[in-house]
């Protein structure tokens, strides 16, 4: 601007361009930077070993079985071996696609309350509040599952099954609906719910002031702003947070330990007693193999991968869609 | 309105101080409608579920009621109001709602442990032993907590150790060098977020204890903590770091400062408060891992101080080896552990919001007081020098 300026006075002066300024850091400088950066990269390298050492432990179990591993419906690790995921890797999805159903639009609606309808002198609490249900011990959800939930949702799993019509246990016992996929999937929805509420709050509360403004002035009610306004700017943030809820779905490992049964055959009647999941799997099984050349720990190392890889993909991408929506906080 | 009032006033009287209208947003039509329906709810619900419908179990009543109160508020509301505005009412009934559900299912999580731990942890004996004179059918006041809960603590300060440093430097690397390089960096860190606790502890069980041959060890298990808890330090406190003015920056720059001893002296210290939040909240996060603990720390009934030898166990590993027993006196122990870690969260969570919550910058309550402690001293020896 300045160099503008002077030309439009001073004519004569033709080639009035600033001076290209070079930073040169400082060795200091250059050392900091250096360990910022191997620090920050150092994400990379962990996630890089995980995926190398869970490899070469399961090397044995994906030799031995191939292919099969992912078809084969049982888990029977002494000799005749014979073992795989088809039954444990859709129980676990099953889980995580029940708590998302439950998850998501509760999590969505507890967002919209805090950042919209609460009071703001309740606004603080809440948040508080929801980060207090992330910072609940996975431990504490799966008591709470199994002692205070099971006893009074098996009457509703029941109800479910009888009006829905897909489960019917020819004597209707309780102990038919217990330690189900349904339960599971309901008491992994209540740790999921932090993490989408926290993440599309915080994008839902970047909604421009101004277009709420503008929505208000056009007559609109409050929900109408929320639905032309608030709701299509907060659509990124939220996709992304379901996909890291997902990702927190299907590796959660203590609480379903607690409320499942095993199971060995899929099936998508998820009232039905017994589930099962990679992670509780490992959970489970891993002091049943203390020789580390076992082909058992071999074969939770490979579901343990199976899980691992599946997990980072759909976290990344919910990553990488959270970051495009948080795009006031781009990396400058 | 407001300007009208202020128009129709008669000149003479001197303006009164302008204060702006209260406008509510609840009326006295709202609250009726809201308790009215609820009421009628409520009885239509009793009618129904108790004495018509073959149905049991409090749960099913509540979602009837709901439900009906729902129906209820709708008809009532549509009565008297138009249809975007009904719509509007019954959305902000129904959202805040969840609201309500959320608080109600966090109070229930924490009583629930807290009521049915209190059995527990009223026996002295249960903070002072261990599991080391406790058999199978020991009563609860044989045995207790001691060993795991110097076990947490000691995983813990370990993790912490190892995760903070790491952390905060990655947060530094995404918020102050930043650059095209650092955005795979951040996306990798909001995936690890969320990435199943239980690898953790197969990532360390498959290096650190087989390949490299550390023992099953309080230390093993701090490192795997420290992989959970690495993401969330960095990804908090790079928000933190992110809210610091830049204008400090600048004038750090501007007075000949490097980048190091900007942020040395001047981000880091401006974020502080934020910071610790950052390092507390994962902290509170980390102390109720059981999974990967579950692989690597080993189990022991016994004491053991020291993290680096031998097998050690943490209070959410204590709760899951007892709840699977099946007698009532280990699950009362297991509630009981329960209780104790919940409480630990708690202490670290209030800790987190004394200390943070702030924007970088903001004084807290204790620096305030103390600034004006030094005002008043200063203005006093100043009126003593000038009497």
């Amino acid at each position: 601007m300045p160099s503008e300026a002077q030309t439009q006075v001073m004519p004569a002066v033709p080639d009035d361009t600033p001076r290209t300024i070079v930073a040169r850091p400082s060795t200091g400088d250059k050392i900091f930077r250096g360990i910022l950066r191997a620090s920050g990269w150092s994400v990379f390298v962990i996630t890089g070993l995980i995926l190398v050492f869970l490899i070469l432990r399961a090397l044995k179990a994906f030799k031995f079985m191939g292919f099969a591993f992912l078809t084969t419906s049982a888990w029977i690790t002494q000799s005749p071996q014979h073992f795989g995921i088809a039954a444990i890797l859709p129980f676990g999805v099953l889980i995580a696609l029940i708590a998302m159903i439950i998850a998501v639009p509760t999590g969505i609606a507890i967002a919209l309350y805090i950042s919209e309808y609460a009071p703001p002198r309740l606004r603080q609490p809440l948040i508080a509040l929801i980060d207090l249900m992330a910072a609940i011990p996975s431990i504490i959800f799966g008591l709470w599952g199994l002692f205070f939930l099971m006893p009074r949702i098996l009457g509703f799993e029941s109800w479910l099954g009888r009006h829905l019509g897909f489960y019917k246990p020819s004597p209707a016992l309780a102990s038919n609906y217990a330690n189900s996929t349904f339960i599971a999937g309901v008491v992994v929805s209540l740790m999921v719910i932090p993490i989408v509420t926290s993440l599309s709050r915080q994008v839902f509360s970047q909604a421009p002031q101004g277009e709420r403004e503008g929505a208000y002035a056009l007559g609109s009610t409050r929900w109408g702003m929320i639905r032309t306004v608030v709701l299509p700017f907060g659509r990124g943030g939220v996709i992304g947070a379901t996909m890291l809820g997902l990702g927190r779905a299907l590796g959660e490992t203590i609480a379903v330990t607690l409320i499942i049964v095993p199971a060995w055959h899929f099936t998508f009647n998820m009232l039905q007693s017994g589930s099962n999941s990679i992670a509780s799997r490992i959970a489970v099984d891993f002091s049943s193999y203390p020789d580390p050349r076992s082909m058992g720990l071999s074969a939770l190392m490979a579901a343990g991968l199976v899980l691992f890889a599946m997990t980072l993909i759909v976290n990344t991408l919910g990553a990488v869609v959270i970051g495009r929506s948080r795009s006031g906080q781009a990396t400058g | 309105m407001a300007t009208d009032i202020a128009t129709e006033r008669p000149a003479t009287q001197p303006p009164a101080a302008d204060v702006p209208l209260r406008i509510r947003s609840v009326t006295a039509a709202d609250m009726v409608t809201l308790v009215g329906a609820a009421a009628g709810a409520l009885a239509l619900d009793w009618v129904l579920y108790e004495r018509v419908l073959p149905f049991s179990g409090a749960l099913g009543f509540w979602v009837c009621w709901y439900v009906l109160f729902l129906v209820f508020y709708t008809s009532i509301a549509s009565l008297q109001w138009d249809r975007l505005a009904v719509q509007d009412k019954v959305v902000q009934v129904a959202l805040s709602t969840f609201g309500v559900l959320a608080t109600a299912i966090v109070i229930d999580q924490v009583a629930y442990t807290l009521v049915r731990g209190f059995a527990a942890v009223r026996h002295s004996t249960f903070w002072t032993q261990t599991m080391a004179s406790a058999g199978p059918l020991s009563p609860i006041t044989v045995g207790g907590i001691a060993h795991a809960l110097v076990g947490t603590l000691e995983m813990l300060a370990l993790s912490t150790f190892m995760s903070v440093p790491l952390g905060i430097a990655a947060a530094v690397y995404l918020a102050e060098v930043g650059g095209r390089a650092a955005r795979p960096v951040r996306t990798l860190v909001d995936a690890m977020t969320s990435l199943p606790d239980i690898i953790a502890g197969l990532f360390i069980l498959a290096f650190i204890v087989l390949t490299i041959g550390v023992p099953k060890s309080g230390f093993a298990a701090s490192l795997a903590l420290a992989i959970t808890m690495l993401p969330i330090v960095a990804r908090a406190a790079e928000t933190v770091l992110r809210i610091v003015p830049g204008t400090l920056r600048e004038a750090s720059y501007a007075l000949g400062g490097s980048q190091w001893r900007t942020v040395l002296m001047v981000v880091l210290p401006t974020a502080r408060s934020g910071l610790a939040t950052a390092v507390v909240l994962a902290m509170a996060r980390g102390i109720g891992e059981t999974a990967p603990v579950l692989l690597v720390a080993g189990y022991s009934r016994v004491m053991n101080v020291n993290p680096f030898a031998n097998w050690q166990t943490s209070l959410p590993l204590y709760t899951y080896d007892e709840i699977q027993s099946p007698e009532t006196a280990d699950h009362i122990r297991a509630f009981g552990a329960g209780f104790v870690l919940i409480i630990l969260v708690l202490i670290l969570f209030t800790i987190a919001r004394r200390i943070g919550g702030g924007t970088p910058g903001e004084l807290t309550r204790r620096q305030r007081r103390r600034i004006a402690r030094q005002d008043a001293a200063l203005r006093r020896m100043a009126e003593r020098t000038m009497g």
